[in-house]
């Protein structure tokens, strides 16, 4: 069976979900997969979230949308509510423990519930909360290794943020090492 | 391009003395005009003007929709029909594609004032380096004498048949004097082809329209007061003769803009 | 030209597809969902030697393709559904004057001022000749990134060989995915000195640049004189005739199939993920996927005809379903879906009307 991999991720706009969704396809791309990303704009962006879809596989892409994904990243309550019902059984969901509360919880789906702000925030910025929790995705699909993506981030973070690479990366490790 | 006549009935004959001769950059088809269009004369000045600058063999031609769509049967020149109005934004497309090229459109009022009204406006504004010749008879001629947005108030036409009125349709519409308030026009000005002096005139601010284009400085445009006598159903004397009593006194002569000049105020108004 | 595989956008590959090709002139005016294609071309062009301009309208952008096609220079214009319909005369004036260019249209939701979701609702307008007369363009339907950037190189290639506008009939999905491209000229692509040459016999340039005895050229779509339009028209529906043998598609599966689904541009690979699932279940479906929308590759699907049923999937209100029953001409069944515009569908909203159609439900 061919190695297939999708994800939605999902917050409010400016909490990088595009970023970490175009990190992730070239990451992707450079471990030699194939990939796609798609971000989903117009009147979803209204309800206060922005999501992208990103699919990895080693056959060329079919949909690059997914109603039903196997992997979520929900940065936001609103995105919770939105993509907790589509998740696939036995997908899994990195839920965002600063924002949504626990007790929204779909307890018969796999869960991993961690504070991306507040880790970000002893990482000392808040806004790479996004990273800590794509860590955290690459550890629970192991879709792809931490140092690729890591690597990724150069082609990634734009000339003006390079020197945040080396945060960027450090966010990443500290997500994909919680547990 | 030969300049001799091929058509010998065109040819002095014996004991005859070539006095007056078409430009070669026109050919010998006999124009479709109707008796005392000015359109003959106003083809024969660009005519004569590419021939003065020798740049006949890089001209193109957009033609324009109206009864001067086939202004490209009569010059030898490489032409491209346009859709109506769009001649200036297809020369906008020559112009990019053929940098070496001498581009030049010759429209009525119908179709550059009114559905081409933003093309020319446009390409007039952006300083396009071609010229644009506006032939300026008040109609729709072509199409049987409509109202167009230069006709005068009062004018009759089939589609205001009690004249035209400032209520209903607007006034007449002052086109060499708009384009010249643009910062991409290099020359505007104003003839008229009713008489031998304004004609001479029309030759020397044509000659000025094609200058600026060929110099890169932006935009020349020639506005050129001409009669229609079938639809104003006047004969050609009378048309002429409305063209200095009726029209110039609405449409006045003149320079309204010369990026070359100082000043550029009206010159032979 | 870069080898490796680079993540863009199908817009940002349209842009880099049509400068590799040799496009040098761009005209257009702002639409969503196809922004990028001008905002890339116009940072690009100027630097490899070419043009852009940002027209006042798409009237005006298209007016402009006639002006620089009729000059035998490689030159587009992109837009999306309503611009499109705004360039339907030139269209149509730019396919009886014999001018060659490239329209792109990222298809947008409509009728109307829509929306700007994914829509496959100009299929008619590309295909039929949306404009005046009898009049076609040749259409090719993109449906991943790497297809953006080599059908770029086919749609300049197929517009000079035919003197004939080409159109790319893309939409919000195939313009706003991002997925890896190679930039290398794919197969029969034809160098920017080959489409010159293809020029030589009609573009105008100024008579001078064709020697001593150079002859004025004329490029005209109006003939009056009794039965000169007749002789045009014949002229026109004969190229028509040579442009089938450029019709394309992609077969996958259908060796076995009972069903087969036909589908294009993105509706096509969503598909695809359906009937690869539905497949692992057991069930014989195959997808045809036409590249060419016209020519239409109705050979190709009426061979495909014994034995088996068809199912037309298109995000529209039923568009190209009337190719595919002219094509089968009733030979085979064929069942319709269509997925309204308005809406960004994944695999799951097609796999109920393929089950119907294969039996199932």
């Amino acid at each position: 069976m061919p190695e297939y991999k999708d994800v939605i991720m999902a917050g409010f706009g400016g909490q990088g979900v595009l970023l970490i969704g175009n990190l992730l396809a070239q990451a992707g791309m450079e471990y030699g997969l194939e990939v796609s990303f798609i971000p989903v704009y117009g009147v979803e962006m209204r309800g206060g979230t922005a999501n992208c879809t990103v699919v990895l596989d080693t056959r060329p892409i079919g949909s690059p949308l997914v109603y039903r994904p196997l992997s979520t990243i929900v940065l936001n309550e609103p995105s919770l509510t939105k993509f907790q019902p589509r998740l696939r059984e036995g997908g899994v969901q990195i839920v965002n423990a600063s924002l949504i509360d626990k007790s929204l919880l779909d307890a018969s789906l796999s869960s991993v519930y961690l504070p991306a702000n507040g880790m970000a925030q002893k990482l000392g910025n808040s806004k790479l909360a996004n990273m800590v929790a794509l860590g955290a995705w690459l550890r629970a699909t192991g879709a792809l290794p931490l140092k690729v993506v890591q690597k990724a981030l150069k082609h990634v973070v734009s000339v003006h943020y390079a020197r945040l690479i080396s945060a960027n990366s450090a966010a990443l490790e500290a997500g994909y090492n919680f547990s | 391009m030969q300049s001799e006549r091929r058509n010998a009935a065109l040819r002095p004959q014996k004991g005859e003395r070539l006095v007056f001769d078409a430009s070669p950059v026109l050919n010998e088809r006999p124009l479709h005009y109707c008796p005392g269009c000015h359109h003959g004369i106003a083809h024969r000045l660009v005519a004569e003007v590419l021939h003065e600058l020798q740049v006949a063999d890089k001209a193109i031609l957009v033609a324009s929709v109206g009864c001067s769509t086939f202004t490209y049967d009569y010059f030898n020149v490489d032409s491209v029909e346009s859709p109506h109005g769009r001649a200036c934004a297809v020369a906008t497309g020559v112009r990019r594609a053929r940098p070496e090229a001498v581009v030049f459109t010759y429209q009525g009022d119908g179709d550059m004032t009114a559905i081409g009204a933003a093309e020319s406006l446009h390409a007039a504004n952006r300083g396009e380096k071609i010229t644009a010749v506006l032939i300026n008879n008040t109609v729709y001629g072509m199409t049987g004498g409509q109202m167009s947005p230069t006709t005068l108030l009062g004018q009759k036409t089939t589609t205001t048949q009690a004249g035209r009125t400032m209520g209903n349709d607007g006034g007449p519409i002052h086109f060499a004097e708009i384009l010249a308030q643009l910062g991409g026009v290099a020359y505007s000005c104003r003839c008229a082809l009713d008489s031998v002096k304004h004609v001479r005139e029309a030759k020397k601010a044509l000659r000025r329209a094609f200058d600026v284009q060929i110099a890169g400085l932006g935009f020349g445009f020639i506005e050129l007061l001409a009669g229609c006598p079938t639809n104003w159903h006047l004969d050609p004397i009378a048309a002429n003769k409305r063209i200095s009593e009726a029209m110039i006194p609405v449409f006045p002569l003149g320079v309204f803009k010369d990026a070359g000049q100082e000043g550029g105020g009206a010159r032979h108004a | 030209m870069k080898k490796e595989r680079v993540l863009m956008k199908g817009n940002e590959a349209v842009a880099y597809g049509a400068l590799d090709a040799g496009c040098l002139c761009y005209f257009g005016y702002p639409i969503t969902p196809q922004n990028e294609i001008p905002e890339m071309l116009s940072a690009l062009l100027p630097d490899a030697g070419g043009h852009f301009v940002q027209a006042e309208s798409e009237v005006g952008a298209i007016n402009m393709l006639i002006g620089a096609g009729a000059c035998g220079v490689a030159a587009m214009v992109s837009s999306s559904s309503c611009g499109i319909s705004l360039m339907q005369e030139g269209l149509s004036f730019m396919a009886g004057s014999h001018i060659p260019g490239v329209v792109v249209n990222m298809t947008r939701g409509g009728p109307g001022l829509g929306d700007i979701s994914p829509s496959q609702g100009d299929y008619f307008q590309a295909v039929k000749g949306g404009g005046h007369g009898d009049h076609r363009n040749l259409v090719l339907a993109p449906s991943t990134v790497q297809e953006c950037y080599d059908f770029m190189f086919r749609a300049f290639a197929l517009a000079f060989t035919y003197a004939n506008p080409v159109m790319i009939l893309g939409d919000a999905v195939v313009g706003q995915i991002k997925e890896p491209a190679r930039r290398i000229p794919p197969k029969g692509a034809l160098s920017p000195g080959k489409l010159r040459l293809l020029s030589r016999g009609w573009r105008i340039e100024g008579f001078g640049a064709r020697g001593k005895n150079g002859q004025p050229r004329l490029l005209k779509s109006v003939y009056l004189a009794e039965g000169a339009l007749a002789e045009r028209n014949r002229i026109l529906i004969q190229k028509y005739a040579d442009m089938r043998k450029e019709a394309r598609c992609e077969i996958e599966d259908t060796d076995d199939a009972e069903l087969v689904v036909v589908a294009f541009g993105s509706i096509g690979r969503i598909a695809r993920s359906v009937i690869r699932e539905l497949r692992a279940g057991g069930r014989r479906i195959g997808l045809f996927r036409p590249l060419t929308l016209y020519p239409f590759p109705d050979a190709a699907l009426r061979e495909l005809a014994p034995g088996r049923r068809f199912l037309v999937l298109e995000q529209n209100a039923g568009q190209m379903v009337e190719d595919v029953r002219l094509a089968l001409e009733g030979r085979a069944r064929v069942f319709w879906h269509g997925v309204m515009p308005g809406l960004f569908i994944g695999a799951n909203e097609l796999e109920a009307p393929i089950l119907a159609a294969f039996g199932e439900n």
